[in-house]
């Protein structure tokens, strides 16, 4: 492990643990400095996938939960590539994707947004990364969704992604956003990030990846901590 | 290529991951990957169990935090994953095996700890009640304050293990940056 080079959160890109307009962080967010330990008492590994089985239907959010028809909405398929820091590919990385529907309802059973659920769309999902760091999944375009974060608060569209990369500390969980939605910019989860990083956040339509008569493409690159010269060296 | 690229910024896992994240835990269609039996896949005769609470800064038994485990002690790598909402008094459950020591160290178990309410995710740790000689000479604990390193130690009731996890008050848990 001894080639693993280690890099903390970027503090100029990361939101910090206490952001009073996220109201839940005031009594959640840890007050006392956290501990670093010396790195070379660490030896950080994490689970690896490269044996990995996915589900046929895993990465086809518009299949995977058909009962009795096609989910409603507008179809989409997200593209991407997930690197290290130094832009080095990452392979056979497990993504797990959540989202709510196109009417903005999660199938979440605390979910009390006052919008239909769809019976054909149950927006879970996971991809793998290919040998050169490449993700695909299709999926409905979410909807926007109020919530009690503070009057008439409303999330912009977003879909959650969940990744884990070559060690514990490059394990990350985000939101993707979509260009040109009104609602980043009175968004408590989009305003947390500093200036510098919000923008990463913002997936790109893009025509060339858009499916002829079947769904819009969207690219969303990926970058998670580190830059480790050989990050798979277990595999 | 080795230019640096700027790191994706990380978001709250919010209140709604379970049907994606721990699905068959609360019973949902989707099929979970991962549980909190950590030992499935392997012949372990002595398993332990570990369980505990999440607290928020008001004393509270949080209900949708998602918590992982992670060891490896070079023989065994496990890796678990369970959400805090359908367990009396919102417990975290875990099965596994006691971790071995590695060139000396305490035997530990890594937790990754989300929640709705935290833009980025926290680690800390878990050692043994039981590993006191082994726990006062391991040079991450004793890189934390004597006074908090309590928080890190999980009591041992026969053969089961508990351990709460304090976001923040008088018993905050350590949190390490990694």
């Amino acid at each position: 492990m001894s080639n693993i080079i280690q890099s903390g959160f970027d503090k100029e890109i990361q939101p910090s643990y206490l952001y009073e307009g996220y109201k839940s962080t005031i009594i959640r967010a840890p007050t006392k400095p956290l501990v670093m330990p010396k790195k070379s008492e660490l030896s950080l590994t994490g689970p690896v996938f490269k044996d990995f089985k996915l589900g046929v239907l895993d990465h086809d959010l518009t299949k995977n939960a058909v009962k009795n028809g096609e989910p409603l909405g507008e179809r989409i398929v997200v593209h991407g590539k997930v690197t290290n820091e130094k832009g080095h590919p990452i392979p056979y990385t497990l993504l797990e994707i959540w989202q709510a529907n196109s009417s903005g309802r999660y199938i979440h059973k605390a979910d009390q947004h006052d919008a239909p659920l769809d019976p054909n769309f149950s927006g879970a999902g996971r991809c793998m990364t290919d040998a050169e760091g490449n993700y695909k999944f299709y999926t409905i375009k979410p909807g926007a969704y109020s919530w009690g974060n503070h009057p008439n608060a409303w999330r912009p569209n977003h879909i959650h992604f969940s990744l884990f990369g070559g060690d514990i500390t490059s394990r990350l969980i985000t939101q993707m956003y979509f260009p040109g939605d009104p609602l980043l910019e009175f968004d408590p989860m989009v305003q947390s990030i500093p200036l510098k990083g919000r923008d990463l956040l913002i997936s790109k339509f893009d025509l060339a990846l858009t499916e002829p008569d079947f769904a819009l493409g969207y690219r969303f690159d990926i970058v998670l901590r580190g830059h480790n010269a050989t990050p798979f060296e277990n595999l | 290529m080795d230019k640096k690229h700027l790191q994706t910024p990380s978001q709250t896992i919010g209140p709604f991951f379970a049907y994606g994240l721990t699905p068959t835990q609360y019973d949902y269609e989707f099929k979970s990957w991962v549980d909190n039996n950590m030992v499935a896949d392997i012949d372990a005769p002595e398993t332990i169990e570990i369980s505990g609470t999440v607290f928020d800064g008001e004393g509270q038994a949080i209900d949708d935090a998602m918590v992982e485990l992670w060891q490896d002690d070079g023989e065994h790598k496990l890796y678990g994953r369970f959400g805090t909402g359908t367990e009396e008094n919102n417990r975290f459950i875990f099965k596994t095996i006691k971790p071995k020591s590695v060139n000396g160290q305490a035997p530990f178990i890594n937790v990754i700890l989300f929640m709705r309410g935290q833009l980025l995710h926290t680690y800390t740790r878990i050692y043994f009640a039981d590993e006191s000689s082994l726990n006062a000479s391991d040079k991450v604990l004793n890189s934390v304050d004597a006074k908090r390193r309590n928080t890190l130690i999980a009591e041992k009731v026969g053969q089961k293990y508990s351990i709460d996890i304090h976001m923040q008050g008088q018993k905050e848990t350590v949190f390490f940056d990694l």
